[in-house]
């Protein structure tokens, strides 16, 4: 069976410099992939790259056999994509448990006709909505947050809002941009049990993270990136006993 | 004393749902979309002559709601040729709905001549609180406070609604988890279109409608809109009914001439007071 995720040869630059360059990846189904690697490494761009918000210059983005490289955001969210960014990307004005429940609008079938004639489907299907959305609630800990405004949380809890907001769309695919950053120690404890419970679940996530010890911990495997380049792959282990991860971390030279 | 009293009130109402339907259609389209669409008066003008032209082959009752249904579609048009190409800014699709509201002159003009039209509404009159009133303006109010119901429901309620309102809020967000933002922002202009030719179709009967009836009801419907930020409907509602009420006051108690200046020189006064007591309610929400 072909791996979930391919990306092959993936390019793209800024103003002339490489952001990634020839990068391949392949995530198997059911995997739980981070890439890791020093500030300026790529990561972020190769986030964008999959998740829709960049195209490439070159190269291809493979996903569930399709080629997805060219489609908009919103497509691959359809599709199974779902995304979770570091930044507070929630819905002000909104509440906690409003902004969970329109996750769920890439799976939601009702138009809008059932929507304004409030038809059955549209009534069982808004409940249904409503379940899937407590549930996450419930997963991400913000249970007792549902219908505060989502403006009056800390951007910890956030980003945990935007994580159930993803779980509501059902996502075959997670893309996790640095969810542990800025979070406190039981925080991040909270949020590794989260992501082991999701691998569990089946779900496939990729993680892009520049915390080397909170990856290893999680992570079946490991691709490590610098200056645009993946420079190694492999377990947890392995990638921490590399001397070109070593010297890519500690920014020192490295002889190929 | 009293009785011309309540008949100014409930015309004023009357009068007013029409600037907040046209008012609320404004709000639905710039809340996604961010387009302050210009187009918005033609939409009722269009669904009154629409409506004009209907009700010589069809009944009360159908003809009307079969305009507004067209209109929605003159909407989807309008929003196809303003926000269709991606891209494109909300500063130039302003433009562009201003030069479609303009375009519309010519093409009412020439469908429906440059004579006012008008078709009959609920006949008679009732006695309100001693006052003598027209019975339509109670339908125009029978229907429009519904319709804000109704849509306080859609927004709130529904997963359509929310998605609408999550391109409000963060577009780049809203792409993330699977909303076509550009087709939200079509289905806001067919909502504006048929919020739009409800205002028209609603006070035709008891104010004659011309090709370039769009200016008031944009003035006012717009006056209605910035009183909330141009994203409340509520607040629109409010600022509607103000607006209809304090015209039908100075044109029955002083000079009719004037009613328009003076309603919105109230509104500016409301809006300078609120901005002095509020600050922040004029920043813009990121």
């Amino acid at each position: 069976m072909h791996p979930l995720l391919r990306v092959n040869g993936l390019r793209r630059s800024f103003d002339g410099v490489f952001a990634v360059r020839e990068v391949d990846l392949e995530v198997p189904r059911g995997e739980l992939r981070a890439v890791i690697g020093p500030n300026g490494a790529g990561k972020s761009t190769l986030f964008n790259l999959i998740g829709g918000q960049l195209r490439p210059d070159g190269g291809e983005v493979v996903y569930d056999g399709d080629r997805i490289d060219r489609w908009p955001s919103h497509r691959r969210a359809r599709a199974g994509i779902g995304v979770v960014f570091q930044g507070a990307r929630v819905f002000r004005g909104m509440t906690v448990l409003e902004n969970v429940m329109v996750g769920a609008h890439g799976v939601t079938r009702s138009g809008f006709l059932g929507a304004v004639t409030r038809a059955p489907r549209h009534r069982r299907e808004e409940r249904e909505i409503l379940g899937t959305a407590r549930e996450c609630l419930a997963r991400t800990g913000l249970s007792a947050w549902a219908d505060r405004a989502v403006d009056a949380l800390p951007l910890g809890q956030q980003r945990g809002v935007q994580l159930a907001r993803a779980l509501c769309g059902r996502p075959r695919l997670l893309l996790l941009d640095e969810p542990a950053s800025g979070l406190r120690a039981a925080e991040r404890a909270e949020l590794a049990a989260l992501v082991e419970n999701l691998r569990t679940d089946g779900l496939t996530v990729l993680l892009v993270e520049h915390d080397v010890a909170f990856v290893s911990r999680l992570a079946d495997r490991v691709t490590v990136l610098d200056l645009g380049q993946v420079i190694a792959e492999g377990t947890p282990t392995q990638v921490r006993a590399d001397e070109r991860v070593i010297a890519a971390y500690l920014g020192a030279e490295v002889s190929a | 004393m009293a009785n011309e009293l309540a008949g100014y009130v409930i015309t004023g109402l009357g009068t007013g749902c029409g600037f907040a339907l046209v008012g609320s259609g404004l709000v639905a389209i710039y809340r996604v979309t961010r387009v302050v669409n210009f187009a918005q008066g033609t939409f009722a003008v269009i669904g009154a002559m629409c409506a004009s032209s209907l009700l010589s082959v069809l009944p009360h009752g159908i003809a009307e709601p079969l305009a507004v249904l067209a209109v929605a579609l003159v909407g989807l048009l309008v929003g196809f040729v303003a926000i269709g190409r991606p891209g494109t800014t909300p500063q130039a699709a302003l433009i562009v709905t201003l030069g479609l509201a303009i375009f519309a002159y010519a093409v009412v003009v020439l469908v429906w001549g440059d004579q006012p039209r008008s078709f009959a509404g609920v006949p008679g009159a009732v006695t309100v609180l001693d006052g003598r009133v027209q019975s339509h303006y109670l339908l125009v109010i029978g229907v429009t406070v519904p319709v804000f119901a109704g849509m306080a429901l859609f927004f709130g309620h529904t997963d359509l609604g929310r998605a609408l309102t999550a391109c409000a809020s963060n577009p780049y967000a809203a792409r993330v988890i699977g909303i076509d933002v550009r087709r939200m922002g079509l289905l806001a202009f067919a909502i504006g279109g048929a919020l739009g030719a409800l205002a028209g179709v609603l006070l035709t009967p008891v104010q004659q409608i011309t090709f370039d009836s769009d200016v008031t009801l944009i003035v006012n419907g717009f006056a209605a809109a910035v009183l909330g930020g141009l994203t409340r409907p509520a607040v629109t509602l409010a600022g509607g009914l103000l607006l209809g009420v304090t015209q039908a006051l100075v044109a029955g108690y002083g000079n009719a001439a004037h009613q328009t200046e003076i309603a919105l020189g109230l509104m500016l006064a409301v809006m300078i007071g609120r901005a002095a007591r509020r600050p922040a309610a004029l920043e813009e929400p990121t």
